[in-house]
């Protein structure tokens, strides 16, 4: 639970971070839940009212040292993990080299996952694979664990001649419908909302698929967030909707985007069960989500997830988080590194090694720097070719209207 | 056929449309089992069921996203917004979402859906149930936006809205749901015996992008939708002017031929709107048509609309675009 901090309360209370440039970050050590402390409630007969307890405190599974223990242990099999392990490294890697093109002039602008891997990744993994991923920009991670080739997401990043969304979109605003990854939108929120919908429509057809989404600490401010709550309670279509909160959304810490306690609660006055989970732990965010998916699968509704976590970087390649926080708060913080913990316990049940660790991320750097290679021959960001500028007016209708065509002729192109 | 109102003929296109494709559902406030605030879907969730005909909570955004999730998701969702008014919580949805998906994923995500609205004044509903906010969305690219104005148009201009790939924002003016509006708050007929009240019960359209001439004529062509039609209708008698009426039933695309050749023919132009002159769609009519017609205009394209003040409660006849100024303003185009 959190306690928020403020700075005054008079005339009116105002939030404040608990640490600021300058300050020395200290979260006191370890998180003090352990995974022992909430029991795994049965998910065909749980009601919001089972889930009190689970929505102010924290489910882990991974200890700090490292074991797997509780009763949230999804007990996943050793290539399940190793393969979990591979896609956030993969995320990782993808985002630092994407970074460094960023900054040196290869890509308008970036948004990295770090520190946030384990969430669309594990979540993504414990879905089935006709489930509807409906992300914000930090979740790109699930189109890795669905498959999508890097070079087509570099391609999109470039904006260049293979952008299957034709250069029409920021980088990392990805779109992907063979994944059945919809289309991420700027606006922040709006897709929560939009999520139920896509959900309903799947109960209405008496598909088994659900939809998962999420969004910020921050966004949870907004009305698509309780929209998406109060209609996700009224008609219980299977959705699994996420607040991942990394504590800032931008320069805003959390204390500044809600009174309350923790955001899983909110959830509650919906009557919709609702898990806070470490977001760090690999096994955890599996279990939770699994155990959401088991619920909207037998049509018992939706769930509401606070996802607990750090943005260890900066908001975007815009950001400059040293500007608000204490630089070196991450490593200060208690939830530590998803990719390290979750390494940490294959090593110490003895399923991985640090030489197997160091050559897979090897094989994965070599891969994504030949995938840029490969993307930059469809058009780079300084020279491209980038696709025609008739793309401006197709797609705008399913069809070209007479006006549209006019200015169209009028540009020449 | 039969001789159906507004609000019976839009009933008759949702039944079919429902009757025809699974995939529609319809939701909004009061919509399900009572039938709308103007009974527009009275019946429906009897003869198809609670899941496809239902109320939903009173969030405006909310159900513009959640009718964007089922187009994302195949269906072709028919959502109310219950007054025109209050479809602004709604306007990012529409706005970023709903109009810019089809676009922005490439092609590879649309949401077909159809927002009905009941929009304009003349029902005394003050500031906020008389607004006509088609200019709001006519500056939106990725959104059809329909405007009716007789069971006839009402009935074929849904179907084809329903039946489109992308999003309409379909407004039903209010005042004429029973009966056409002439201008004279004291003698209001019903539409019964009207011709265009004559209404198929069977499935047909109004196609999208086509203008309905109203009435031929020479001297001045006048422009307008919605309730304007009839108030215009009966101006052009009053005016005793042989003026061509075209009722632009689709705003976004409007019917270019049908303007042009009109003006070509008339070299005059007056048009009429409720809402506020200041960016209304008059406007952009009214430059479309001087950059396409300045050789063959005659005299200046006049816009005669609301004020640009909030809509008044008892004083709402000195803000509509009344029958006086409209004759007024096609005499005016004569004598230049």
């Amino acid at each position: 639970m959190t306690d928020r901090t403020t700075a005054t309360t008079k005339p009116y209370t105002i939030g404040r971070p608990p640490f600021r440039p300058g300050d020395e970050a200290d979260f006191g050590g370890a998180f003090t839940e352990q995974p022992e402390d909430l029991s795994r409630p049965d998910p065909l007969t749980c009601s919001a009212q089972d889930t009190v307890e689970h929505a102010v405190g924290l489910v882990r599974v991974l200890n700090d040292k490292h074991e797997a223990k509780g009763d949230w242990n999804p007990e996943l099999s050793s290539e399940t993990l190793i393969q979990g392990l591979e896609y956030m490294m993969r995320l990782r890697i993808f985002d630092d080299r994407m970074i460094k093109m960023q900054r040196t002039g290869k890509l308008s602008f970036y948004m990295r996952s770090f520190g946030e891997e384990a969430i669309a990744i594990a979540q993504t993994m414990a879905l089935e694979t006709q489930d509807w991923i409906f992300p914000s920009y930090r979740q790109p991670g699930a189109q890795f664990v669905r498959g999508r080739d890097m070079v087509s997401m570099i391609c999109h990043c470039i904006g260049n001649t293979e952008d299957n969304v034709k250069g029409r979109q920021m980088p990392v605003h990805y779109t992907w419908k063979e994944g059945r990854f919809i289309s991420i939108s700027s606006p922040v929120g709006t897709q929560f909302s939009q999520a139920v919908g896509v959900a309903m429509a799947s109960a209405y057809k008496g598909d088994d698929e659900v939809c998962i989404s999420w969004l910020g600490d921050g966004t949870s401010a907004q009305g698509d967030y309780h929209y998406a709550l109060n209609f996700a309670s009224t008609f219980k279509p299977p959705v699994i909707l996420n607040v991942v909160n990394n504590q800032w959304a931008i320069s805003t810490h959390a204390n500044l985007a809600t009174g309350g306690r923790t955001f899983a609660e909110r959830g509650l006055a919906y009557d919709i069960p609702s898990i806070r989970v470490d977001g760090n732990d690999f096994l955890a965010l599996y279990s939770v989500t699994k155990w959401a998916r088991d619920r909207a699968g037998a049509g018992l509704g939706a769930t509401h997830i606070e996802v607990y976590t750090y943005r260890a970087g900066a908001h975007s390649s815009s950001d400059d988080p040293s500007a608000y926080r204490p630089s070196d708060e991450f490593e200060c913080w208690p939830g530590g590194d998803p990719i390290e913990r979750l390494k940490s316990h294959l090593i110490t049940a003895k399923l991985w090694d640090e030489k197997r660790h160091t050559a897979l991320a090897k094989k994965i750097d070599d891969e994504v720097m030949k995938s840029y290679k490969e993307a930059c021959e469809f058009g780079d960001l300084a020279s491209g070719p980038y696709p025609p500028a008739s793309t401006i007016f197709t797609e705008v209708y399913e069809s070209v209207p007479w006006h549209v065509q006019e200015q169209r002729e009028e540009l020449g192109k | 056929m039969a001789d159906m109102n507004m609000i019976k003929a839009l009933n008759s296109a949702l039944e079919v449309q429902l009757q025809k494709d699974k995939n529609v559902v319809i939701f909004g406030e009061d919509v399900g089992y009572f039938g709308g605030v103007f009974r527009v879907t009275d019946g429906l969730q009897k003869k198809f069921g609670e899941h496809r005909v239902f109320d939903s909570p009173l969030a405006e955004g909310g159900i513009a996203a959640v009718a964007m999730g089922m187009g994302l998701n195949g269906l072709r969702p028919v959502a109310e917004i219950q007054f025109a008014d209050y479809i602004f919580p709604a306007y990012d949805q529409i706005v970023n979402e709903i109009a810019k998906v089809r676009h922005r994923s490439g092609g590879e995500f649309t949401a077909p859906l159809t927002f009905r609205t009941p929009a304009g004044g003349g029902i005394k509903g003050g500031h906020h149930h008389s607004q006509s906010p088609e200019a709001q969305f006519t500056h939106t690219p990725g959104l059809k936006v329909v405007y009716c104005s007789t069971p006839y148009n009402a009935k074929g201009l849904l179907t084809s809205a329903i039946e489109c790939n992308d999003p309409v924002i379909f407004f039903e003016p209010k005042r004429c749901y029973r009966g056409p509006f002439y201008g004279d708050p004291h003698n209001v007929p019903t539409w019964s015996g009207h011709p265009d009240a004559e209404v198929p019960t069977e499935h047909y359209t109004v196609p999208l992008e086509q203008a309905r001439v109203v009435r031929e004529g020479a001297a001045c062509t006048v422009i307008a939708w919605g309730t304007m039609v009839h108030v215009c209708e009966q101006a052009i008698k009053d005016s005793g002017i042989d003026c061509e009426l075209i009722d632009l039933q689709t705003l976004v695309p409007w019917d270019r031929d049908t303007v042009v050749n009109s003006i070509e023919k008339t070299g005059r132009c007056v048009i009429v709107h409720e809402a506020p002159k200041t960016s209304g769609f008059g406007a952009e009519m009214s430059a479309s048509i001087q950059e396409r017609c300045f050789y063959h205009l005659e005299a200046p394209i006049t816009r005669v609309t609301g004020w640009d003040t909030p809509f008044p409660h008892t004083t709402e006849w000195d803000y509509l675009p009344s029958t006086e100024r409209i004759a007024k303003a096609i005499k005016n185009t004569q004598e230049e």
